[in-house]
């Protein structure tokens, strides 16, 4: 057996300040490459920005429907319709015993004649049931229920509850149409978790053939570097920040861009808001979305250089 | 400083670029690798500067076996081997000072560091008043100076040449040879590959002469 020869260590750089100083300038120097070709940088950026911005948006327009939605759950309520022989006496009975339920809130009672009066005014087809021979219409008994019975279903239980009053010939709950609002709002909430996913492979493969094209255009750069005994690292650094710098920029772009956005639809959201006279408002960005884009897109340009990177420097191999 | 022990290098072509090749080169020792073109005279080089594996047979450098370096500590190995090329290889878009600083800025070097030593290795190769300029606007000569001055500005132990002179009309020959010598005056070893002979005989340097991949002639230390 030959003698293990004892094979002299390399001296490297371990040095944890000077290590963090080459970082700082290796940063600064691939900022400094990137501002060198600002129009290519604006726009690479520019397309990373939407790609960002799109889902971000979707994403905080979809909350805020949901917070319109809930805010119309929150007042949710069950139409009684009681059976035409009811009188209005026994009516106004049925709603007192109604009342006293505990979980109900609030009732009233609109009468026959009161119905009729109401379908008058709002129908327009004041005309027509004059020539009718008696009042088609039920009397109603509107309730809200207390306020901890929340969600279409709870409410659904209460109306079938409720269904079992002799006098009542239908229990209806007026929530469908909120369930179904919020049945679309949630499959539209995954077609945009999708969109943010494609869009997220996008940034990917753009930043990482920025990269890749970048890398080509610096063989021989990296061929010398080589040659004169960087390592890896040390070749693959200036890339890496300038994925980085790519994500932060398209980050930056994208808010700009959401924001810009919400300024734009706050007028006319305002207007429809006051047609419905309600309060509504819309919401400022969401932390989620703002976490989302100023995190997201720098790791996005970060993961897509260190794609390109892993792919392309070995290749280059100096000769 | 430099071993070969029955060294053999294949390519993946099939071409045999070396094929037993038996080297030693002492510390602080200077020698000329002659041969015509595909003779080996590259290959070997490479070998020694890690840019080629062989495929037979050991290297060793500076004290290590070269077959047992791991491809990271590749980068470290070329630090202490400076390598100079007939093409040069200098980078266009950088001046000069950035060129030559190049091998300590990869090495982590700090920045009053590096301007002492760029400085010093212009000096040695006269292109002091160039620092600034571009490669592109230096004539062949004073490019294959910069190059030189960026090999031997981290003062590595070994210093390698394929064909430095290839280029140069022969009082530039001359010049370059010059440096060459004193850089070995001071302790470098070194190994050039060139087919000047004439040029390699009034030096009286030791000599090897490779045919086919084989070591074909050696006269051996001269000094």
């Amino acid at each position: 057996m030959a003698r293990r020869e004892r094979t002299p260590g390399f001296q490297r750089n371990r040095s944890p300040v000077t290590w963090l100083l080459r970082h700082a300038q290796m940063s600064l120097s691939s900022l400094g490459r990137l501002t060198r070709s600002p129009i290519s940088t604006l726009m690479t950026a520019t397309v990373i920005g939407i790609a960002l911005a799109l889902p971000s948006g979707l994403h905080l327009l979809i909350d805020n429907v949901r917070e319109l939605s809930s805010s119309w759950e929150g007042s949710a309520s069950v139409s009684l319709f009681l059976s035409d022989s009811v009188s209005d006496e026994q009516a106004e009975q049925v709603r007192k015993q109604i009342a006293l339920r505990p979980d109900v809130a609030e009732t009233r009672l609109i009468s026959r004649a009161r119905a009729l009066q109401e379908f008058r005014e709002l129908s327009g087809f004041g005309e027509a049931l004059e020539l009718l021979e008696h009042n088609p219409l039920p009397a109603v008994v509107l309730v809200r229920p207390q306020s901890d019975i929340q969600g279409a279903e709870a409410v659904g239980r209460m109306a079938q509850d409720l269904q079992n009053y002799r006098e009542i010939e239908l229990a209806q709950v007026d929530l469908q149409w909120v369930e179904r609002l919020n049945a679309i709002t949630g499959a539209i909430e995954r077609a945009v978790l999708i969109l943010a996913g494609l869009l997220a492979g996008a940034v990917l493969l753009i930043v990482g053939n920025t990269i890749r094209l970048d890398i080509q255009n610096r063989h021989s750069e990296i061929e010398i570097v080589k040659l004169v005994g960087g390592t890896d690292a040390f070749i693959r650094r200036p890339f890496l920040y300038e994925g980085l710098w790519y994500g932060l920029l398209g980050a930056a772009i994208g808010l700009a861009l959401v924001l810009t956005s919400l300024y734009m639809l706050d007028g006319p959201v305002r207007r429809l808001a006051g047609l419905y006279e309600s309060a509504f408002e819309l919401s400022v960005i969401d932390p989620a979305s703002l976490l989302g884009l100023v995190f997201g897109g720098p790791l996005l340009g970060l993961a897509g250089a260190w794609l390109a990177v892993g792919r392309h420097l070995a290749q280059i191999q100096p000769e | 400083m430099i071993r070969f022990d029955n060294v053999a290098k294949r390519y993946p072509s099939g071409h045999e670029g070396l094929s037993r090749v038996d080297l030693h080169l002492e510390a602080g020792e200077m020698a000329f690798l002659t041969g015509h073109s595909g003779a080996g005279k590259s290959t070997l080089l490479k070998l020694v500067g890690l840019l080629e594996r062989s495929t037979r047979g050991q290297v060793w450098v500076n004290g290590r076996n070269l077959n047992k370096l791991k491809a990271r500590d590749i980068p470290y190995h070329r630090r202490e081997v400076g390598m100079i090329f007939q093409d040069h290889r200098l980078l266009h878009d950088r001046t000069v000072f950035d060129n030559i600083a190049l091998p300590l800025v990869v090495a982590g070097m700090g920045h009053a560091e590096i301007n002492r030593r760029v400085r010093a290795a212009l000096d040695k190769v006269g292109l002091l008043k160039k620092e600034k300029v571009f490669p592109i606007t230096l004539s062949g000569g004073e490019q294959q100076r910069v190059g030189i001055a960026r090999a031997l500005v981290s003062k590595p132990p070994v210093l390698l040449a394929d064909e430095p002179t290839g280029n140069l009309d022969p009082d530039l020959s001359r010049e370059i040879m010059e440096l060459f010598l004193q850089f070995n005056q001071v302790g470098v070893t070194l190994l050039i590959a060139t087919h000047d002979v004439d040029l390699v005989n009034r030096l009286g340097k030791r000599i090897i002469n490779l045919r086919n991949g084989r070591v074909a002639g050696d006269t051996g230390d001269r000094d």
